[in-house]
């Protein structure tokens, strides 16, 4: 690809972008949240145009004006989320997407070829089963042959790993290291250090659409690659300051919780949260954390236990009770629990406090109050926004997760349930999340944090819960040296007794 | 009494003909996510064409294919402002209801009253016929009857068991998934939204030359609603859907068997609404997850949007 420029609206996607990819390669692309990766991914996938430049596959200038034509020239993508029909079976999604499914009886007739596929690569896929009874990883690996089948030589991933667990990580490195050996090209898109040093051959850095640096892997490191990402140092250890255990605040005794699918997702949880204290839990998300995270706010329904606050009991009251009496709560999947889109920002600064008096009379909103305190938020949590009466929807991830998290602090909270604050943001917002949550419990409040990010738990948390299968594994603090065994933990295969001594 | 009961069931399987065709085309329809609720209109609009080109030429089966091909033109309309526009699907079906309501009522007015001289013959099939009961309820019925049993067969092949059918239905659950695989996603729904109007044309031309050989304004009668409850009742199954058109064709029937009972005939008139009403509250209190809709049935698909 040579000099590709995009743009959209009159802001800059990729500018100026050269970049070129050798078969037997694995090339990493990384990049911030909105640095351009998969707008320029889009582009060499047909879905874009470029404004400007040349695609050249084996040293002639192609034009790829769609998809079919970029498969048809041996390019196959795997979407950061699946491109899946997920009332459909595997063969069935398969039979959409290759270019050689006859037209009768093509689940029958293709069934073969896929196995066969299968086989090779090591997948390990049951074909009739419906794609929404397969796990992340396996939906990946059907990604993966769709792709491969309609004869990809180059292969491109978009955050392939953001949905995986550790274990599927792995097994896709191994696959990816299969097919670079038998000579394709693939090219790896993320914003993990980790991964792309692990994986990759070479680096291509994107930063606000421009390439602002490439390296071998072999002669480069995490720093140094962070600095480029970034345009600066990033702090990747803050430093936490020790506080003594304040008073005790929230207390939950065996309590068991149903899930969506009327199953216990969370079995007989019993833990105590002190003042000046983050206490995470640890583990592979769909293991009750989001049933735990429901049943302490209110929104779901407690069949046995009790959780306290301050000695009251809470057990099932109503989240707005449960608000009141100091509990915030920084939701999962931000855009569908923790805003209403369509309203603007000023609305959604005040969606669980609009009761209170300061800023209703009776009926009515008091509309000078709500603009002036969403104005504060907007200012003190650095939300970028051209104006407070614009739709929240027009807004980034990380500015729509600072006002959540401002609107969610502004009460002074005595508890915040802070679920995945920082999935899916960039650094800078990342970072900035995590010095309000420590600012938050140096003032004296307590934080429970559900997070999938080991690093961002270990950073900020005081004690750290594993859970898998709505169960705790283990409860230590946080510098505890049997945390070495983590993964292994979260995998359900070593429990560690409350009463073991170190 | 035996006779009564068979003479019933045969007029059930006249009576559940348009049904089942109407049926079977909304099934395709909304297969590829795109809710036509104009299937009462294109209806009428097939039976009126039917019946002018019917009466001209004195042609039956010109007539069907004029009323399947004006079916098709008509149905465009919707197509463009619900696929082409994004315009919500709902309004603009009902202005399709509307206007092939009235456009039938305008162009039918001259033929109004006027008897259809030419008669379709029944297709007796040999052998089969001579089946005692069975053999006149199912194998010696006028030619809509095989035709449409046909058809929803064939739909049901085609929906389950081709290429084509695959990219109509992931269409309808995933139009951004289907469309990175390379399907042209708009010309899919164009041609399932063409598709079902040329099914709903046929069950209004077999109204018209065929069930009752005349022509008045609104005698589709509401059979192109009750289609759309029996596209859910068959939960978007043209498999299904043959046993549910028949199982309302038998509704529509028992209100002449009940009439001599001395129960209202108004309120008889009313049973076919009334069951439909049932069933959609039937369904509507099983989980929705269940039902297999088509994910995005309804929801206009904008290319290039996150």
């Amino acid at each position: 690809m040579r000099a590709i420029s995009k743009s959209f609206q009159g802001i800059h996607a990729n500018q100026d972008i050269n970049l070129c990819v050798e078969s037997g390669e694995i090339l990493g692309l990384l990049g911030e949240n909105g640095a351009g990766k998969t707008t320029l991914m889009n582009i060499l996938y047909g879905l874009y145009q470029p404004d400007s430049g040349q695609i050249k596959i084996d040293g002639k200038t192609v034009r790829i004006n769609n998809p079919v034509e970029s498969i048809n020239h041996g390019i196959g993508m795997v979407h950061q989320h699946f491109m899946l029909i997920q009332n459909h079976s595997v063969i069935e999604n398969i039979a959409l997407g290759y270019k050689d499914t006859p037209f009768f009886f093509p689940k029958i007739k293709i069934k073969d070829k896929v196995e066969q596929f299968s086989k090779k690569f090591d997948f390990h896929i049951d074909i009739t089963k419906k794609i929404w009874q397969l796990s992340a990883g396996e939906q990946q690996r059907v990604e993966i042959i769709k792709a491969l089948l309609n004869g990809a030589d180059l292969l491109i991933l978009d955050e392939p790993t953001s949905v995986l667990t550790p274990l599927e990580i792995k097994e896709l490195i191994a696959i990816l290291r299969g097919m670079k050996a038998k000579g394709h090209m693939i090219i790896f898109i993320s914003h993990k250090l980790d991964e792309i040093m692990d994986i990759c051959d070479r680096v291509l850095v994107l930063q606000k659409g421009k390439i602002v640096g490439s390296a071998d892997t072999n002669n480069t490191n995490k720093k140094s690659l962070a600095r480029m990402m970034v345009g600066r140092d990033v702090v990747f250890n803050i430093n936490r300051d020790k506080l003594a255990k304040g008073k005790k605040n929230l207390s939950v005794e065996n309590i068991n919780v149903i899930g969506d699918k009327g199953l216990l997702a969370v079995k007989n949880i019993s833990f105590e949260l002190f003042q000046n204290e983050i206490f995470g839990i640890a583990g592979v998300s769909g293991n009750g954390q989001r049933e735990l995270a429901e049943a302490i706010t209110g929104i779901r329904h407690i069949s046995s236990g009790k959780v306290k606050m301050n000695g009251r009991d809470m057990t099932n009251k109503s989240p707005r009770q449960i608000y009141d009496n100091g509990v915030s709560h920084v939701p999962e999947e931000r855009i569908r629990f923790g805003i209403a889109p369509g309203l603007f920002l000023y609305d959604n600064a005040i969606l669980k406090q609009h009761h209170l008096k300061k800023f209703s009379k009776r009926y009515f909103l008091k509309y000078k109050q709500v603009k002036n305190h969403t104005k504060s938020i907007v200012s003190q949590f650095k939300v970028s926004t051209h104006s407070i009466n614009n739709q929240i929807r027009n807004l980034s991830g990380g500015n729509i997760q600072k006002l959540i998290l401002g609107r969610e602090i502004s009460e002074q909270p005595q508890l915040l349930v802070a679920s995945h604050p920082t999935y899916g943001l960039d650094v800078g917002a990342t970072e900035f999340l995590r010095k309000h949550l420590l600012e938050l419990r140096k003032q004296g409040s307590a934080v429970l944090l559900f997070s999938e990010d080991l690093e961002e738990i270990f950073e900020l948390c005081d004690r750290v819960a594993v859970i898998f299968d709505g169960e705790f594994m283990a409860v230590l603090d946080s510098d505890d040296r049997r945390f070495s065994d983590i993964g292994l933990m979260m995998a359900g295969s070593k429990r560690i007794d409350p009463m073991e001594k170190k | 009494m035996e006779d009564i009961i068979i003479s019933t069931l045969q007029r059930a399987m006249v009576a559940g003909t348009p049904l089942l065709l109407a049926t079977t085309g909304e099934v395709i329809c909304e297969r590829s996510g795109i809710l036509n609720l104009g299937v009462e209109g294109v209806m009428a609009m097939g039976a009126v064409v039917a019946f002018i080109v019917t009466m001209t030429t004195g042609h039956p089966w010109l007539g069907v294919l004029a009323a399947i091909a004006v079916g098709m033109a008509f149905s465009i309309i919707h197509a463009f402002t619900s696929i082409t526009l994004q315009a919500n699907q709902v309004v603009s079906g009902l202005a399709l209801t509307m206007l092939g309501l009235g456009l039938s009522g305008m162009l039918g007015k001259p033929y109004v009253g006027k008897p259809l001289s030419i008669k379709m013959e029944d297709w007796v099939i040999p052998y089969f016929s001579d089946i005692p009961y069975l053999g006149k309820i199912l194998f010696s019925q006028g030619p809509f009857f095989y035709i449409a049993i046909f058809l929803a067969m064939a739909s049901w092949f085609l929906l389950e068991r081709t290429r084509l059918g695959i990219q109509i239905r992931s269409t309808g659950e995933n139009p951004k998934a289907t469309e990175t695989q390379g399907v042209n996603v708009f010309k899919i729904k164009y041609l399932s939204v063409i598709i079902g109007g040329g099914f709903s044309a046929l069950a209004g031309a077999h109204l018209s030359i065929s069930y009752s050989k005349s022509w008045i304004e609104g005698m589709t009668a509401g059979r192109g609603w009750i289609a759309i409850a029996l596209t859910i009742f068959a939960l978007w199954n043209p498999g299904r859907a043959i046993w549910a058109a028949f199982l309302f064709g038998g509704i529509f029937v028992v209100q002449y068997l009940l009439q001599p009972l001395g129960i209202s005939p108004n309120f008889l008139s009313m049973l076919p609404y009334i069951a439909t009403l049932l069933i959609l509250l039937l369904i509507s209190l099983k989980d929705p997850k269940k039902l297999n809709a088509p994910a995005m049935l309804a929801e206009p698909y904008k290319r290039g949007e996150r």
